[in-house]
């Protein structure tokens, strides 16, 4: 979809929320929602920095670290997408206190999905890395770069922009896992509609609205990531320079 | 302690029975998503109106978080007078949001079938029916079948999701056996063993499904 | 060292190169002069590609050692005796050696003058306005002036070509090498890139080593033709001799395939 359906799409969704508002006393949701969202916004940005770190650290080691350090990237990559994200949640939630560790649940909100989105994040580093052609590496080689010149002032810019697109797609996914936390009882928008609807039953317009509320979420990420992608492409071609 | 293996051994029927419960929550959401995927991907298809708000329905449901179509279905559904256990209706909802995966996956498969094969089916006279069945499906399904087989991984993953409307699947056993003995470190490590070994077995029978697959086609 | 017997520029003493259980490259031996310009023709397969890769460090080399200037590349001296070189000697010997690529390999992110001004810059450590006088420099030489704020994407084949010579002259290498360097431009852009390479071997004193299919180019501008097949030189001479009396037989069949395709 381009950039202009998407804000189409946007427009749309904030209409529809004020439509819904609207509708007989259902404006007196908006600000228990609102501060919901407010805190998914905070655990999804977070968590979304965390993810790129982890992201990034555990492709540079795969590719270029030595063994061991290599075989603890790909533990954490496995582990992590191989297990379930409400699962990791949970786990850090309610089986770390035995040992006498306990955190904030925030603290454990960014960091389960930090982790969990990293390891997915892991491997389309990798891939944009690996996927830059081999003439490049080579062209680098003939203007005799040492090989972490050439990473860092050929290779990642342009895997860099391969990545945006991809990327894009595990911010929303950690976006919509936010949700998950409401089961570890912070009180984010999933948390909030739920709460509502226990009180009030109006399911509907409830979950209605936060379900715009999230697709409003979910397309700033789409909308930012698109303008993200033409900024940096700054007169490459799409698909220039990879295999 | 570390670890109390009196306690694992009492966990495990429990888990053993739950996880059979996730794995039939599993099994039917997926068989429902492949069918209801591809109606869905067939309906993108056709036709400006349909097409549009198809698109605009995938968009929106793979656009917005499982858990909230879940609470939705299961707080919703009965006030239209549908009384369902909460075992269907998260099966329902699960359903749902991993159709509008797959229909993405339904997607590219039919757009990576090249236009030559439906306007040789044309030239042919072919009926659409016949088309779809006999020369577009057969090209377009084993090159997304990897695809598919990786949602059928995360939709295992996320069954965990049910626990929220107490589905009694494995998550939410080791839940309960957490709760009552007010110890969660056993149950819940488990269970994520059983979720990791399962997700890594899985993820190895893909690559070699799609090994397997990609030998037999001509590239 | 006697300074009137000079050392080749280049040397490839017993090289051999291979990848499994082919041999692609037989114990070659090799000398360039400095300032020789050196056309290899041959077949597909006939290892002429490795001879550049190797010697611009881009393929690892299984027996032998090459030489750069009077001193060994691959190898340095250690106790009187060769050892495989650590990777700081192979650098230092190794800028010495520029490469153009057959598919330019230019940087898609970078513009032409930015792309001759990074190596300068980020290997050289040369300032950042001495680097963009040198690039801007070698871009005019190459005429290309005015297309120094262009990204690779809005010039043609024959263009960017053209910025990857630059780019390599920024180095200030004293071998280039150019691997077929016309192969995949289209004909009628072939002719600018052609002329580039002819007024650097008359304005400079580079040693250039080239493989090409350009028998026309090559008869008229090295000074030296070598012809090789699987894996060794099977003829070389002066371009009158072997371009218009070869010797031996293979040669022969091998310019009559490639002229009867003109």
């Amino acid at each position: 979809m381009g950039i202009i359906s998407l804000s189409a799409m946007l427009v749309a969704a904030l209409i529809g929320i004020a439509i819904v508002a609207g509708i007989g006393e259902n404006a007196v949701f908006i600000p228990g929602l609102l501060q919901g969202a407010w805190l998914t916004v905070q655990i999804a940005v977070v968590g979304c920095i965390l993810a790129v770190v982890m992201a990034t650290i555990a492709a540079l080691l795969r590719l270029y670290g030595p063994a061991p350090l290599r075989w603890l990237a790909v533990t954490y990559v496995e582990f992590f997408r191989g297990t379930s994200a409400l699962v990791q949640l949970f786990w850090l939630f309610y089986v770390l206190p035995d040992f006498g560790i306990s955190m904030e649940p925030f603290t454990v909100a960014v960091l389960g999905l930090g982790l969990n989105v990293g390891a997915y994040g892991a491997e389309v580093v990798r891939g944009a890395i690996q996927g830059i052609q081999r003439g490049q590496w080579e062209a680098t080689t003939a203007l005799n770069m040492t090989r972490w010149q050439a990473l860092r002032r050929i290779i990642l810019p342009q895997a860099f922009v391969a990545m945006i697109p991809p990327w894009g797609n595990l911010f929303i996914e950690l976006l919509k896992s936010t949700a998950l936390v409401s089961l570890i009882t912070m009180t984010d928008l999933t948390f909030r509609a739920k709460t509502l609807n226990d009180y009030s039953f109006k399911t509907i317009p409830i979950f209605t609205l936060a379900l715009l509320m999230y697709l409003v979420l979910s397309l700033i990420v789409t909308i930012g990531m698109r303008r993200l992608e033409k900024v940096s492409m700054r007169g490459m071609v799409r698909g220039q320079g990879r295999t | 302690m570390i670890w109390s293996w009196n306690y694992t051994f009492e966990a495990l029927p429990i888990i053993a029975k739950a996880s059979i419960v996730t794995i039939e929550a599993t099994l039917l959401s997926f068989v429902i998503a492949l069918v209801l995927g591809l109606v869905l991907a067939i309906l993108r298809m056709s036709g400006p109106t349909v097409g549009w708000v198809t698109s605009a329905f995938v968009e929106f449901i793979r656009s917005t978080p499982a858990l909230i179509q879940i609470f939705f279905l299961f707080f919703v559904l009965p006030k239209a007078g549908i009384v369902l256990d909460a075992f269907t209706a998260g099966i329902i909802a699960l359903s749902v949001h991993y159709a509008c995966y797959c229909s993405e996956v339904y997607r590219a498969g039919l757009e990576a079938v090249p236009r030559g094969q439906w306007e040789a089916c044309t030239a042919l006279n072919l009926s659409s029916w016949n088309t779809f069945k006999n020369i577009i499906l057969p090209q377009a399904i084993p090159p997304i079948v990897p695809a598919l087989g990786n949602y059928l991984v995360a939709l295992f993953k996320e069954t965990p999701l049910l626990s929220a409307i107490a589905v009694l699947e494995m998550v939410q056993a080791a839940k309960s056996l957490g709760t009552e003995n007010f110890r969660y470190t056993e149950p819940m490590t488990i269970v994520g063993v059983i979720f990791l070994v399962i997700s890594l077995v899985s993820a190895a029978g893909i690559r070699w499904l799609e090994q397997r697959l990609n030998r037999r086609s001509v590239r | 060292m006697n300074a009137t017997t000079e050392h080749p520029m280049v040397r490839f003493e017993g090289v051999t190169k291979r990848y499994g259980a082919l041999t692609v490259l037989d114990d070659l031996n090799l000398e360039i002069k400095r300032g020789e310009k050196v056309a290899i023709i041959g077949p597909s397969g006939s290892g002429k590609t490795t001879v550049l890769r190797m010697l611009m460090t881009l393929e690892r080399i299984d027996g032998g050692v090459i030489w750069v200037d009077g001193e060994p590349m691959t190898h340095m001296q250690k106790n009187g005796g060769m050892v495989p070189a650590e990777a700081k000697h192979l650098r230092r010997v190794r800028s010495k050696i520029g490469m153009v690529f057959q598919h330019f390999n230019l940087f898609p992110h970078m513009t032409a003058l930015g792309n001759c001004m990074e190596a300068p810059m980020t290997v050289l450590g040369l300032p950042r306005r001495e680097a963009e006088e040198r690039a801007a420099d070698l871009l005019n030489l190459v005429g290309l002036g005015e297309k120094k704020g262009h990204y690779p994407a809005q010039l043609s084949g024959g263009q960017q070509q053209r910025v990857a010579i630059a780019r390599a002259l920024a180095m200030r290498p004293k071998v280039m090498l150019f691997d077929e360097v016309t192969s995949a431009l289209d004909p009628e852009l072939c002719g600018e890139v052609l002329q580039v390479i002819r007024k650097l071997g008359s304005e400079h004193d580079l040693t250039m080593l080239m493989v090409t299919h350009q028998m026309g180019f090559a008869k008229e501008f090295a000074d030296r033709v070598c012809f090789f097949y699987q894996g060794k030189i099977c003829e070389q001479g002066v371009p009158k001799e072997l371009f218009v009396a070869p010797k031996n037989e293979r040669t022969q069949q091998f310019l009559r395939a490639v002229l009867e395709a003109v």
